[in-house]
Formats: C-alpha cells, structure tokens, sequence
C-alpha cells in the first residue's frame, strides 16, 4: 500500500464511522458502532492499521500521526454520542435542549462592499491608500484630461448621462485619477472605489449606476512590467491561484493599455455560457498612463511614469455569488441580503 | 467586425484552427468574442461505421446494413448507394437528425425493410454537387463522434471586438496583416477565380479627371467639398451583367453575416469587408446631366436612400450629385433611385475617402450606421484607394462581364511619408524593461512600418497610412510591447515606494459608520440614486425614464422606495442602511455641478428580532429604536463627538446634532404601504456636518475602586415637563458625586391624576477615594428633590 492510499483509506474511515455513530439511537447501537470502527479485534482502524508495516519507514511516522488524529476524532465523537443517548435527547425534565436559540438579527454589507474591501485589503499589502472623488463631473475631468478625443468613436464606450451642458454624472473612476495627481506629488499609489454612471437600461447584465475600482500608480522608474506583475499578484491573491491572461485594449488615457483576464471561475477555461465560451473572464482594464494624461496635470511625463486600471466590483460578485441577474444587487430585497450580505 | 475563417485563408496561408486564429488575434491586436461555425446545420450528423451489409432480398440495386453510430446498438439502414463498404465510416443521420434543407429523419420501411437513418452523401449535407455515393470518410474517429468534429467542414465566423483605434482592423486585409507577422509567412492579395491576373492592362489608372474612354463620354467628376471628401476616385464600368453572384463571391459576402444581392453590389462589398474600403455602385445611365458633383447638401434636399426611407438633408452633410439631385449621402448610405438593377449595363464605381468627422455628424443626424459609416467614421486609408479600384474592377470584369473600366480621381498626388521618433531608452523605461533594435525593426515592419533613419538610442520610424492612430513615440511603444507579445513580460513584482496620499477621511468615517450599522444588525443596501421628482437644478437632462428624472436629496428617498418595494414582496421586517452621496442645493464652485455630500441613513420597520419561542411576537421597532440608531450612526460618524437628539415639529422627530451643529434627522416614515405594514422609521446623517470630528482621544479615567449607592427616584412629571429638564435639574443639584443618571421607568394610571406621568430614574453616586455614607446620600437626595421642587414644581411619588 503506497503512503497516499493508505491515507485514503484513513479518510473514507474517518467519514463513514462519524456518520455511522451519529446515526446511533441506542446504547447497544452505539456499542456495536464503537466496534465496528475502532474494536480490538475486528475494528476497521485496525485493519487499516495492519498496513503500516508496508509503509516506506520514512513514511510511517506521518502515518502513524495520521491514525491517532482519526483516532481521537473517533473517540470524541463516540463520548458526544454517548451522553446524547443517555439522556434521549432530553438532559434536563424541564428544559428541551434542543429548542432554537435565541437569535439576534444578523447585519451585513452588500456583496458589493464586501468585493470592494477585500481589494482595498489585498492592494494595502502593495501600499495603495483609498481616495475618494465627486460623482458629479465636469467634461473635463470625465474626458479631455483623460485624453478622450472629443466627436471620435472612443466617446461610443461610454454613453453618459448629462446634468449640463459640461457638467455630468461620471462614467468611470478615472476622474479621481486627475483630481489626485492635481493634489499631491509623486510618487502615488491609490484605490479609487466608487459609484459610475451610464446611459444603460436596467437588465441582466447592466445598471446604470454601478460600482467601480480605480487603481493608480505614479512615480519614477515604473513600467508595464510593474502593471502586470500587480494586477498578476491580485489575481491570484483575490481569486486563488489562477491563470491570467494579458491582450491589448485601448483606453484614451492609457497606452500601452492591456485587458486581464482570468480562466474562467465556472468552466477553468474549457467554455462555458459565463465566460461566452471563451475560457476566460475580464476582469482589469488596464494600461500605463497615458503621457498626455500626465501633462494635463503638470506631472513631468519624461521624468514619471504611471499605470492605472479599472475593475468592476459588481461583477466580481456576481462570479462570486453565482448571480444570475445584476438587477439582484439594487433591489435590496431583504431576502437576498439575509442569504449575501456579510 | 465578423471575420470568415476561410476568406482570411485568401490572404494569408496558415495551418491553425478557427479557434487557434482567434487566439492569435485576441492576444495581439483585438480580441475575438467568438468564433461560429457556420455549418451547424451540420451539428445533427455523426460518424456512422457500416458494421454489415447484405443486398435487399427485394430490390436489385438497394443494400440493408448494420450502422454502429456509437449508442451501443445497431441501426439498421437501407441504403442505395453502390460504394457502400463493410468497415467504412460514413455521415450518418440517426432518425430525428434534420438534414440541411430541412429533411427530417423518419424511420421507415423501404420495400419491407426498416430503415432507421441515413447515410449521407456530399451533396445530402450541402457539402457539394457529388451524388455518385454516400460519403466515404478517411477516419479513425469513433463511431457516434460528431460529423462536424471529425471533418473541418465549411466556414467559421470570427467575431472581432474591433477597438476604436484600429481602423485598420475592420477588413480581412488588416486581420491577416497581424497574422502575417505573427506566423512569419507573407501577406498576398486574393487572386481573383477566373481573372486572368489582377491588374490585367483593362483598366487605366489614370490621372486626369476625365477619363478618356471610347464610345460614351465618361461623366465629368467635380469635388467641390474636398473638405468633406479628401479622396474621390471613380471608374466607369461598361457592359455590365447584373446577375446573381458567383457561388465564391455569394459564399464570402454571407460568410460575414451578409446578404448577396447581386454581382456589381456584392463586388463592393466584397473591398468593404474584403480590404475596409467602402465602395458604391451607381447606375451610370440613371445620372443625369453626365456630371457627378460631391457637395454639400442644401436644406431644401431629400433623398430616398437604398433602405427606402426619404431622408431630409442638410447643409452639414456631403452628398454625391449628379447634374441636378443628391443621389448618395457621401459615406453613409446609396439612393435608390440610382441603385444598380438587372438592367444597368454601365455603372460608375466609386472609390473615395470621406472625412470622419463629417461622416459620423451626418449618420448621427440621420439616425443610421452603415458598414460604409463605421469604417469611415474611424478612418479610411487613402493611399490604397487606386489599387483597390483597379482591383474591383478587375473583379467587376471577372463576376459581372465588364468590357472596360476607365478611372478618375480627384487627388492622385500621393501624401508625404510620416514619420515618428522611438527612443530605445523610453520603450525600456515606460514597458519596465528593454527591448532590442532588431526585435523593434522585425517586428514593427512586419506590419508596415518602417526605420526610416536613426541610429543609436533614437530612431525614425515611418508610419503606413492605414495607421492613423500613430501619431507619438507613445503608440509605438504600444506597437512594441504589443508585438513583443504581453505574455513575454515578466510578472514579478519589484520593490515600491509608498505613496504620498493619504486615505480620504471620509473612507475611514464611512467604514466606521458601516461597521456599527452591521453590529447593530442592519443590512446594506447599494440602490440606484435616481428619484421621480425634484427641482431642476437636479434634473438629469438625458434621463434614461421619466420616472428617474433627477438626482436624490436624500438617501430616505431611495431607502424608502426599497422599504416599499420589500412590503410589496410581503417582507414585513425591514432593516436597510447606506452610506451614499446626495445633491444638494448648491453648486460646487469648482464644477459648477450639484454640490454633493455623503450621508449614512437607515431604515428600520418590523420586529425588532426575530421571533423566538419565549417571544412568539417580538416587539416592533419604535422611535426610541431610529433614535438610538441615530446616536450610533452620529457617533460613529464623528468620534468623540456629542450626538443630541432634538425633539423637533413638522414630519421629524428629532434633529440630530453633533456638537450642537445640525447633521441629521430622526424621521417617522410615509410609505406606499399595505395596512398590514409597521410603522416604519428613518434616520439620515450628513457625514460632512462636521469637519473637525475626529478629536483627541480621551484619556484613560481609572476605574472606581470604591463602592457606590445607587438612589431610585420616582417623580410625578407634568406631561408639559420634558423629562430633559428633570434630568438638568437633577444634575445641577446632585453634584460631583453623581456618576450617572438612568431613566428607567415611566408609567400612567391609577394614582397618576391626568396630565401627569410617574417617572423613575436610577441615581448613581461614587466618591474616588472612600466609601460612601447612607446619611451623606440621604441628604443628598433630600437636596434633589428641594431643588426639583422649587424649579419644576415636581414631587415625588407617594404610593
């Protein structure tokens, strides 16, 4: 017998003797179960027991270690067992213990915070602090200091709800990415979390309004290279250890700009209806700074580089979750709180 | 843009699969959403083995056979092909399968035998004109594995996410242009079935602008707008069929989701999809005046275009006229009334460059995006627009029997070389590590690019004009990462410098305010902050519905209509909070946009618990409840603060105070709400109503080490009184020993005359340093209760 099925067979035992003394109602059930499992003579830990000389001798040790764990997770259960048979469920004339607790009503925060947070904890490790920004903007923050060429198809990708003529409910986080750089000098590394705005009809898979995460990073002697490596750690420090992918994409205000995708969290990667087919899921648009985007805030762009990316916390929880429908996260049905929020 | 499989094959020779191509596309140049075959009407048909066959003891030429399809049972089929071979694998249609034209698989006695499928022949499954047998398949594939699997029939259908900068993507050209680089082999231009060579000396790309044709004049082509059109190139196009296409042609016009139509149109289609050039055919003879004139449109003109709606034109828009009418809105749309029919034998072939801008103003205002407009709008190539002509035309005389074709153009001087500088020492700065000359040089002109000059750290390099995004050294380094491939880039993270930002505070109090509402059992909500009325300093002026016209003004709006909306889904027990932002009445001197603030709200109607067998009725959440939340969330909100609650008029309860600045209200709710539902409560906190909140941490008190006395006092209150003031009175005259003060009872009733109440508070009292004497606390009270008497009139109770 190799280490591994030995093992194995210690793990199956364990398994089935927990659920063979649970279904004990008597005594002399209880009995007989303790000597099935763990009986001098005819127990199934001793018989697993018997293979040990077989071991490889530097693998006993471990084996034996294993055994009395089982062991003694065997013991405490049949000791549990014992004393609610004994008492037939009733310890006490006066009291039914096992009527429901009290209960107190359980708070959470929306799936969406929760996403929001745990990627505040994961980039704080990387030293990203949080900034913050309006939701009402002006088309300037929102596009041309973002480089975003006025009348070209680019504007197409973000269809934007308007409250003036230049001022608008903002479509993308990016604007925090100017008002920060405006207000403090590099080096920067922030997180920009917030709600966006766009021109989308309420179904599946859009809201208009939704929330979204911005990262920044500025200083001296920062490249692509650092993009990935960041947005390569977060994925596999957010998802568990994933394969990424990195394909070019095009934002205004980034260049070189890259998606990240990773293998999808539903198929890993044969194709399935959540990821299209195509194996993967986006999760980053990302890029470096675009330079015209440093000189609009006066940041010298020879001397600084930056890289900057966008993630969407909603769809994060819908993976996370298996939410079939987006429109579950605005309804605040006490229903789907209760089950989600935490 | 939809990309055929097989029509990329045209340009470029390549061994991958459909999806292999998408993968090589979406890792270099845009990315590939899927990829369709399009013979799914072939999906039905698997891998059939002929395991027997014996001749039909009834017809002569007829064969009964034994099909193992892989279900672990035999079929038995009749079949009359004469190739059919014990031991060979055929297309096989179990009963149920429909075939290709809409044959559905019955099972059926044929001359007595039972048939249970079919057998399938090339022509049976559309795969072509061969009926001479059933399918003999050269395959080791199992029995029952599907036909299409097996045998990489038909055509597949790449959908590409085309992004806005790459223009030079939307054609198959431009697809296999990327794939050209990538596999090392060498992009070809498709020869055209049935020419003799492209560019076979029928057509002269000359460079007058009239064409010297013989026989007819060619009209006279004028730009006037060459603002609007920096290119206009046509041919004259004599002795036309109009007929349906070629099956090749037909083939690859619906291989991209189009629809053929007949060989001059799907000839122009065939460069849109085929190479991103937009072309139109116009009915020569239905031009009148022999003149064709680009200009602007005038006000008074329409046009009916080729979808047949009649269109208003403007002064904005191009159009292309002929001697007196519009008979094509430059880059958008064709006129009918010069569409080619089955009876145009000349056409005028056009060819031009529109600008972008102009393009895409008028197909805004027009309300349609066409193929032409989509390609236009994001960029033409105006170099390649004489080759391409040359070569439609070509094609014209091959597909549609063309005898000549005689080219104009408006402007055939060739634009000036373009050129931008790459610094080596920026590509290893902005990409985090450097890149070489020679990688940089083969792969930049595998694309089309060029070293111009340049040597050591800085390099001309010369950008093709199909590639309008490139106008700084920045999008050249995108070009070399991009074809250095990003997944040759290290991901290993390096050492950082912390920030200079600190966190916003706001993040922090909102965190802390999320943190008690959690605790105290609330849930959070995230609702859409959009609201049915307001003034119009809020409105929305593109709102997506009539009903969600203008921003908030305070969060109990939205946590209202959430309250309702749990009520009308029979959720008795609401309790939701958020932390959001509002717009308020100002302007933000900055933006000029609705000043915004974040406030923490909540919403509270229901059982306070759940219930529990000792409680089967819980009691309900009441203003005592909202008010002790509003304290919570005022604490949390500004730490050390002092949080008051204000009892106030009108629809509130209370104002909440910070430091005695106003920053909130407790409010009873009015909700659309079913007679069963209970009251509900509100309480809304502005966050920023204090801006210095967070104060010095207050020092560490010791605890007591000496016992105290605790006094109850059970005073008879006039309901005018506010107990409030009892409690000032209280203190005022208890002095320092009082420690704390707790109001525990009130009650109404029997020996309470009316008009009064009995209320009862816990007096505390402490020394720090020695125990206290019962006498010293007596005359202490003794004190209190004077006191209380002679401000407020107020006795103790008497039982």
């Amino acid at each position: 017998m190799t280490i591994d099925e030995f093992l194995g067979a210690l793990d199956a035992l364990d398994a089935s003797a927990l659920a063979l003394i649970a279904s004990a109602s008597t005594p002399a059930e209880l009995e007989l179960a303790r000597n099935r499992v763990i009986g001098r003579k005819s127990g199934e830990l001793g018989a697993i027991m018997k293979a040990l000389p077989s071991l490889a001798p530097e693998e006993r040790r471990g084996a034996g270690a294993a055994v009395n764990r089982v062991k003694s997770v065997i013991e405490a259960a049949l000791a549990l067992r014992a004393s609610a048979v004994a008492a037939g469920g009733v310890i006490d004339s006066a009291r039914d213990l096992t009527m429901p607790a009290r209960r107190q009503w359980k708070g959470g925060r929306h799936p969406v915070t929760v996403v929001i947070e745990e990627v505040e904890e994961i980039f704080r490790e990387l030293g990203f602090t949080t900034a913050l920004g309006p939701e009402a903007e002006t088309e300037w923050y929102n596009f041309s200091a973002l480089n975003f060429p006025s009348d070209h198809p680019a504007m197409e990708m973000h269809d934007t709800l308007y409250l003036g003529d230049d001022t608008l409910l903002r479509t993308h986080t990016s604007p925090v990415q100017i008002r920060t750089m405006q207000r403090y000098p590099p080096p920067i590394r922030i997180l920009a979390p917030g709600n966006v705005y766009r021109r989308d009809f309420f179904d599946a898979s859009h809201a208009p309004m939704f929330a979204q995460i911005e990262g920044l990073a500025v200083d001296e002697g920062i490249g692509f290279v650092d993009l990935k490596a960041t947005l390569t750690h977060f994925a596999n420090r957010f998802f568990g250890a994933t394969k990424t992918r990195f394909r070019p994409s095009y934002f205004p205000f980034t260049e070189p700009s890259a998606e990240m995708d990773v293998e999808c969290r539903i198929c890993h990667g044969s194709g399935c209806s959540s990821c299209k087919n195509t194996g993967w899921m986006e999760i980053f648009g990302s890029g470096m700074v675009h330079p015209r985007v440093l000189e609009a805030v006066g940041v010298d762009a020879e001397r600084y580089t930056g890289w900057a990316f966008g993630m969407g916390p909603a769809r994060a929880a819908m993976l996370r979750y298996g939410l079939p429908d987006i429109r579950l996260l605005y309804d605040s049905d006490m229903r789907f709180l209760e089950q989600i929020a935490g | 843009m939809n990309a055929s499989y097989l029509w990329l094959r045209d340009f470029v020779p390549f061994d991958l699969s459909a999806t292999g191509i998408g993968d090589l596309l979406t890792s270099r140049c845009a990315t590939v959403d899927e990829v369709v075959p399009l013979r799914q009407d072939l999906s039905g048909i698997v891998i059939g083995r002929v395991v027997e066959a014996a001749p039909h003891p009834d017809s002569d030429y007829l064969w009964v056979t034994k099909v193992d399809a892989g279900l672990g049972v035999l079929h038995d089929v009749v079949c009359g092909a004469s190739n059919v071979s014990v031991g060979t694998s055929y297309p096989f249609a179990a009963v149920g399968t429909v075939l290709p034209g809409g044959l559905k698989i019955e099972k059926r006695k044929i001359r007595g035998s039972v048939s249970e499928g079919m057998l399938c022949s090339a022509r049976e499954l559309g795969l072509g004109a061969d009926h001479e047998g059933i399918m003999a398949l050269e395959t080791a594939a199992a029995p029952g594995s599907r036909f299409l699997d097996v045998l990489p029939v038909g055509d597949s259908r790449l959908l590409v996410d085309v992004l806005p900068n790459r223009p030079d993507l939307l054609s198959h050209q431009g697809l296999a242009r990327e794939i050209a680089a990538a596999t090392g082999v060498a992009l070809s231009r498709p020869p055209i079935p049935g020419s003799a060579r492209a560019g076979s000396g029928l057509v002269d790309p000359g460079n007058g602008h009239r064409a010297t044709g013989t026989g007819n004049l060619a009209p006279v082509v004028e730009v006037q707008d060459a603002e609007g059109c920096p290119r206009y190139m046509s041919a004259v196009v004599r002795g036309v069929t109009v007929a349906p296409s070629p099956d090749w042609l037909a083939s690859r016009i619906e291989s991209v989701g189009g629809r053929s139509i007949n060989n001059v149109v799907d000839v122009t289609n065939y460069m849109l999809h085929g190479f991103g050039q937009p072309m139109h055919a116009f009915d020569l003879a239905r031009l009148s005046g022999n003149r064709v004139v680009v200009r602007r449109a005038s006000p008074t003109e329409k046009l009916v275009t080729l979808d047949g709606v009649e269109r208003r034109l403007d002064d904005s828009m191009t159009v292309i006229a002929d001697a007196e009418k519009p008979q094509a809105i430059a880059g958008v749309i064709g006129g009918k009334g010069s569409e080619v029919n089955t009876s145009t034998t000349d056409i005028l072939l056009e060819a031009a460059v529109f600008d972008a801008a102009r393009v895409r103003a008028t197909r805004t205002r027009l309300g349609i995006s066409t193929d032409a407009s989509y390609r236009f709008e994001r960029g033409v190539d105006r170099t390649s627009v004489p080759d391409l002509l040359a070569y439609a035309t070509e094609m014209l005389v091959s597909v549609a029997g063309a005898t000549s074709g005689e080219i104009t153009d408006s402007s055939p001087a060739a634009l000036a070389p373009r050129s931008v500088e790459l610094r080596l020492s920026r590509v290893a700065q902005l990409l985090g590590q450097p890149v070489t000359r020679e990688e940089i040089d083969s792969n930049l002109s595998a694309v089309g690019f060029w070293i111009a000059s340049g040597a050591g750290d800085r390099l001309e390099i010369g950008v093709p004009t199909f590639r309008p995004d490139v106008v700084s050294e920045i999008e050249l380094i995108e070009e070399v990462a991009r074809l250095h491939g990003y997944e040759n880039f290290s991901s290993e993270l390096r050492p950082f410098r912390p920030g200079t930002v600190p966190d916003a505070p706001m993040h922090l109090a909102a965190k802390r305010v999320r943190g008690a509402c959690v605790a105290a059992g609330l849930l959070e909500a995230r609702p859409m902050p959009f609201v049915r009325t307001g003034d119009d300093s809020h409105r929305v002026r593109n709102p997506l519905a009539e009903d969600e016209a203008f921003l908030r003004t305070s969060i109990l709006d939205s946590l209202a209509r959430r309250a309702e909306y749990n009520l009308a889904h029979t959720q008795r027990n609401v309790r939701l909070f958020e932390i959001g932002t509002v717009f308020t009445a100002d302007r933000d001197a900055d933006t000029g946009a609705p000043a915004e603030q974040t406030h923490a709200a909540a919403v509270v109607l229901g059982d306070r618990r759940p219930a529990h067998f000792t409680e089967p009725r819980p009691p309900h959440y009441d203003e005592w409840d909202a008010k002790g939340l509003a304290v919570l969330i005022g604490s949390a909100a500004f730490p050390g603060a002092d949080i008051t609650c204000v009892p106030a008029g009108g629809d509130l309860l209370w104002t909440v105070t910070a430091n005695d600045r106003p920053a909130g209200s407790v409010r009873r709710l009015k909700l659309d709400a079913p007679v069963w539902a209970a009251a509900a409560f509100g309480i809304e906190v502005d966050m920023e109503a204090l801006s210095d909140a967070l104060a010095e941490p207050k020092p560490y008190m010791p605890v007591p080490a000496m016992p105290s006395m605790e006094v109850d006092l059970a005073l008879v209150v006039p309901d005018s009184t506010p107990a409030a003031d009892v409690e000032r009175a209280i203190r005022n005259a208890a002095g320092d020993l009082l420690e704390s003060l707790a109001l525990f009872d009130e009650f109404r009733g029997i020996g309470i005359s009316e008009g009064m109440r009995s209320l009862a508070w816990r007096l505390t009292f402490r020394h720090p340093e020695r125990t206290l004497r019962e006498k010293e606390i007596q005359g202490r009270t003794a004190k209190i209760l004077s006191a209380l008497e002679a401000a407020l009139g107020i006795r103790q109770r008497t039982f």
